[in-house]
Order: structure tokens, then C-alpha cells, then sequence
């Protein structure tokens, strides 16, 4: 099965590679943009889904710092 | 005593480690691949790019086979120190609490740091005079940790480098015996460099092992 891992830095925790692509739309004539995060995007082929949440936990995220989304079937 | 340095593929700073350590021990290298530490008293994990740190520093460096080994001898109380890359293969595997995030700035640091050694009764520490002058050069240093933690360097005012919480330069564990850090005591232990400073860490950490084997 194909999956696709979203990795987000946690709500609260300072984001600069967010803020610093919110500071450059603008300068692009891009206006009311707002809320903007940088995070990664893990895309994977796997036998058994039900291991993504232990895969997540242990390497694909820090759970300190990071929230994970797993979509499967992507 | 003896010092073990250990060298993942991306390492860059081992070399340097194991000059520092061995101006007041014995130091010796140990490869990623191997699960003997050689009967070392202490393990340095040092700096560099460890697996090119992919997906996030440290992350695929603590699955190492070295590192059972280095988790085993931290749960029995031996002495590991980490530096920069090292600090942050520590903390993702869950020796030391916490994180280290991109800089706030987003730019690689390189400068010399003025720090403030905040707890002087541990083992690394025990020989440090009150403040550290010693180079910092990461892209990834900025401290989080959502709990206390047991701070032991803080950035001196005005020095924070990366946005660090609290000014947070390093940490150990719970139990007093694995710490953190990111600025580079290796690269400070020569009048050459601007400050011999990063030597009282390493000076530390013998005075700590020869006062437990005298204790033994």
C-alpha cells in the first residue's frame, strides 16, 4: 500500500522556516497570507499499515517536537 | 583512563575529540558498525553530520549498534558526553530530555560563546572555572524541552546563539551522568584557538573516573 506521512512542527513551538516563507510571499506582491508552517512529507510503499503509527513514533517524527498525519492509500 | 570516540559516517569532529581527550587520558576510536566499547571509561559521541542527518539530526545515528551499546553503559551510570551532532543523537535517544531545532535565525552559527557553568557538582563540570569561553558552529541548537530539565551551561547574556530556551547551552540526565552540548569544548583546548577552556570539561571527566576507581 502507498502511504504518505505528513510531519508538522507542534502548535506552539517556534517555526522560522514557516515565518521566514510567510515574511517572503509578501515581498512577492503576495498579500493576506497568514499561519504559514514548513513541515515534510514522507511518501512510502508498505506490506502493513498498522506499523505506520510505530514507524511515526520511533523515526519518521520526534513526537517532542512534531505532530504526524498518516494517509493511507495515498 | 580511557575515552571512547565514537565515529558515525558524517562525523567530523572525532578526530579533534580525541586529541582533547587525549591531553589528560587515553582516547580511542570506535566505529558505528561495532557494538565493543573496549572497556572505556567514558564515550565522547561528538560532531559532525552524522548519516548526512537526514530526516532530522540524530535521527539515524542512535540505531546504530554502537549505540545499544552506549545506552547499555549509560544505564550503568558510565559517563557519556555529547557535543553538538553528539548532543542531539543523545536526546533523540532518549538519554538526555529534550530537542534541538533549527536555529532561530535559520543560519549556520560559527562564533566563539561566553557561558555561564550554572551547576559546577557534576562530573563533567566538577573542574570548570565559572564561565566557558568556547566556538559553537551548528545550523540546529536551538533547546526545547517541554519539561525541567537539569541545566548546566547557559549562554551568557547577550550570547545565545540560536534562540536556545532559557539560554540553555547543556544538559544531563536525571541521573547526573550523560550531558549535552553544543558548543565544541574539543575545539578549545589550546592556547592556538583562543581559549583552553573546553580542557576543564575533559579534566572533569578524568577527576570524576579516577576519584570512582580510587572509591571501587
Amino acid at each position: 500500500m502507498r502511504a504518505r506521512v505528513l510531519i508538522r512542527p507542534k502548535a506552539g513551538i517556534l517555526d522560522p522556516q514557516g515565518q521566514a516563507v510567510e515574511r517572503a510571499l509578501p515581498a512577492l506582491g503576495f498579500s493576506g497570507v497568514s499561519a504559514v508552517h514548513v513541515g515534510r512529507l514522507v511518501e512510502l510503499d508498505v506490506d502493513d499499515a498498522t506499523q505506520l503509527p510505530s514507524m511515526c513514533e520511533r523515526l519518521l517524527a520526534n513526537p517532542l517536537v512534531e505532530d504526524y498525519e498518516i494517509i493511507e492509500n495515498a | 583512563m580511557k575515552f571512547g570516540v565514537i565515529r558515525f559516517p558524517g562525523t567530523c569532529d572525532d578526530v579533534d575529540a580525541q586529541l582533547a581527550a587525549a591531553r589528560v587520558g587515553e582516547a580511542e576510536l570506535l566505529w558505528h558498525g561495532d557494538r565493543d566499547l573496549k572497556g572505556v571509561d567514558a564515550v565522547v559521541v561528538p560532531g559532525g553530520f552524522s548519516y548526512g542527518d537526514y530526516l532530522r539530526a540524530g535521527a539515524i545515528a542512535r540505531f546504530a549498534p554502537v549505540m545499544e551499546s552506549v545506552i547499555e553503559f549509560a544505564n550503568d551510570g558510565g559517563l557519556v558526553l555529547g557535543i553538538c551532532n553528539g548532543f542531539q543523537i543523545l536526546c533523540e535517544a532518549g538519554l538526555l530530555p529534550g530537542a534541538l531545532l533549527d536555529n532561530e535565525s535559520l543560519k549556520f552559527v560559527f562564533r566563539q560563546v561566553q557561558m555561564d557553568v550554572v551547576d559546577r557538582n557534576t562530573p563533567f563540570t566538577r573542574n570548570c572555572p565559572p564561565t566557558l569561553s568556547i566556538p559553537v558552529k551548528h545550523m540546529s541548537g536551538r533547546y526545547y524541552s517541554p519539561e525541567p530539565v537539569q541545566v548546566v551551561l547557559r549562554y551568557a547574556a547577550g550570547h545565545n546563539p540560536n534562540g536556545s530556551q532559557d539560554d540553555i547551552a547543556g544538559v544531563v540526565n536525571i541521573a547526573g551522568n550523560v550531558f549535552g552540548l553544543m558548543p565544541h569544548p574539543e575545539h578549545a583546548v589550546d592556547p592556538l584557538t583562543g581559549s583552553e577552556d573546553g580542557l576543564t570539561i575533559f579534566e572533569s571527566i578524568r577527576a570524576a573516573v579516577d576519584e570512582r576507581v580510587r572509591v571501587a
